[in-house]
């Protein structure tokens, strides 16, 4: 038995199963949505016990790597118990405590560096000289900085939006307008790849199983 | 004119998405070929870092995707193992999405083969890690304790190619391939504002715009933005070297422009239909 046709077999199947939901909601769409969803629960819980939980707290408690048990193991092995605490609602509140270890550990370690990676680094480099570069490098720094300083003027609700500022305002939207329009081009661009790539599948390797070769 | 209009604006969707499928799937198989012009720009500068780098040196590849990013970010993968084992370097591939360790081994397999590069003397897969910033952090003193072992259990001191790799520093270029977060975020802000590691990357065409802002404070030595990216980077792997074979990005280029095309005759008919039936259904309520 070739279990690679059954696979490309399976996978065009249940791709034209998902597909036909652009014609109409159809049992067979439904199917194909159910299977996924239920294999996606199933294969994370299985992952997720033997490439997080079993290497990185079962094999560190039992020595099971390098033959060395380690008992503090078993601190973050009862937070993890907390944690499923929230489905018996007379301890559930034990939850909290590793929730907040959780959030108190992430905020700790990215607070700095998120400042200074999309915050400072960011600022500094919108600090540009408007000279140097050549023609396209002053056209370049210049969008820059009127661009942010436009769009800093538009979220400034302190003052009304009229005159100078209105105006500054209105050029900042203009901006944001343009980044909006950059973003969603780039969306679309996206979505027509993965169909790309889910009909590169369908022609060249689904459809030579049935002696079609394109 | 009155009456196309109309039937315009109430076309079926369903026509839309037969038009969007014929876009995409003839050129595929008519096998439609569209040069594909690579000029200065993120694309250009990633490759031209790797190849400023001497042979030999350590590049970390980070796969940071699953299956439903593949078309866009398995293209990468591929050229750009192709370049790095081309050009004499050496890949060590670690994974913070499950399904990216084992894409990563499909690439370097597959490209490490056909090239003679050899696992544990050219390329080391240490597999998936949880954690993203905090295991970038510990890598930063020490690889060893947040992957002692390699993916196929291969303790990472008996692996000749790990001998003087000990920490972040040892590494002369972390690449991330990213379909999200964990991702170039993650590596941006721990290993190049951090430890001072030249981060590049490649990223599905969604997420492209928001690290843009990091190619312009030099966060980044460059960035492959979605297919587009995908079939760049093929391309300036194939110059000068044309028995390479096409790859899998640049056919998907001519359904792409293509399909780009459709849409936009699509959004140019829509808003001519409506800026007139709405003109004349304002002057007929008049």
């Amino acid at each position: 038995m070739n279990w690679e046709v059954i696979g490309i077999w399976l996978g065009a199947v249940l791709t034209l199963m998902l597909y036909s939901f652009l014609y109409r909601d159809n049992p067979f769409y439904k199917f194909a949505e159910h299977l996924f969803v239920g294999m996606s629960a199933a294969y994370w819980v299985i992952y997720s016990i033997y490439n997080v939980l079993k290497p990185n707290f079962w094999d560190e408690l039992t020595g099971a790597g390098d033959g060395t048990p380690d008992y503090l193991m078993i601190i973050p092995g009862v937070f993890g118990l907390f944690m499923l605490a929230r489905l018996i609602p007379r301890i559930a509140g034990l939850s909290r405590l590793a929730l907040a270890m959780i959030v108190g550990t992430g905020a700790g370690l990215s607070l700095v560096s998120t400042l200074q990676t999309n915050c400072l680094s960011q600022i500094e480099g919108t600090i540009v000289p408007l000279t140097g570069s050549g023609t396209m490098g002053f056209i370049n720094n210049l969008i820059i900085v009127v661009g942010v300083v436009c769009g800093l003027v538009y979220f400034f609700f302190s003052k009304p939006h009229d005159g100078i500022t209105g105006k500054a305002a209105g050029a900042g939207i203009t901006v944001l307008m343009v980044a909006f329009g950059a973003s969603f081009g780039y969306t679309v661009m996206a979505r027509v790849s993965l169909l790309i790539g889910q009909a590169q599948f369908l022609l060249f390797d689904w459809l030579p199983t049935m002696g079609i070769n394109l | 004119m009155r009456k196309l209009l109309e039937k315009l604006d109430k076309v079926d969707r369903r026509i839309i998405y037969l038009l969007m499928a014929l876009s995409v799937f003839l050129p595929l198989a008519l096998r439609l070929n569209y040069p594909i012009p690579v000029g200065s720009g993120p694309s250009r500068d990633l490759f031209d870092t790797i190849d400023s780098l001497p042979a030999g040196s350590v590049v970390l590849m980070s796969y940071d995707y699953d299956p439903s990013t593949m078309p866009e970010l398995q293209p990468m993968a591929v050229a750009l193992t192709q370049h790095l084992f081309s050009r004499g370097h050496r890949i060590l591939a670690m994974a913070f999405w499950p399904q990216g360790a084992s894409l990563s081994q499909e690439a370097l397999t597959a490209v490490g083969d056909s090239l003679g590069a050899v696992q544990y003397r050219d390329w080391v897969n240490l597999g998936y890690t949880v954690g993203a910033g905090v295991s970038i952090v510990r890598m930063g003193s020490s690889i060893r304790a947040v992957y002692p072992q390699d993916r196929d259990g291969t303790p990472c001191d008996s692996i000749p190619m790990l001998r003087h790799v000990q920490n972040l520093r040892d590494i002369d270029l972390v690449i991330c391939l990213s379909a999200g977060d964990p991702g170039i975020h993650a590596w941006v802000m721990m290993a190049h504002d951090r430890f001072g590691v030249p981060v590049g990357g490649g990223c599905t065409a969604v997420s492209a715009p928001e690290f843009y802002t990091y190619l312009g404070t030099g966060q980044m030595v460059g960035l492959l933005g979605g297919l587009k990216g995908a079939a760049d980077y093929e391309t300036m792997v194939r110059e000068g070297r044309e028995n390479t074979p096409a790859g899998l990005a640049t056919p998907g280029m001519a359904a792409q422009s293509i399909a780009h095309l459709v849409i936009m005759g699509f959004i140019v008919i829509g808003n001519i239909t409506y800026l007139i039936l709405h003109r004349r259904g304002r002057g007929e309520a008049r």
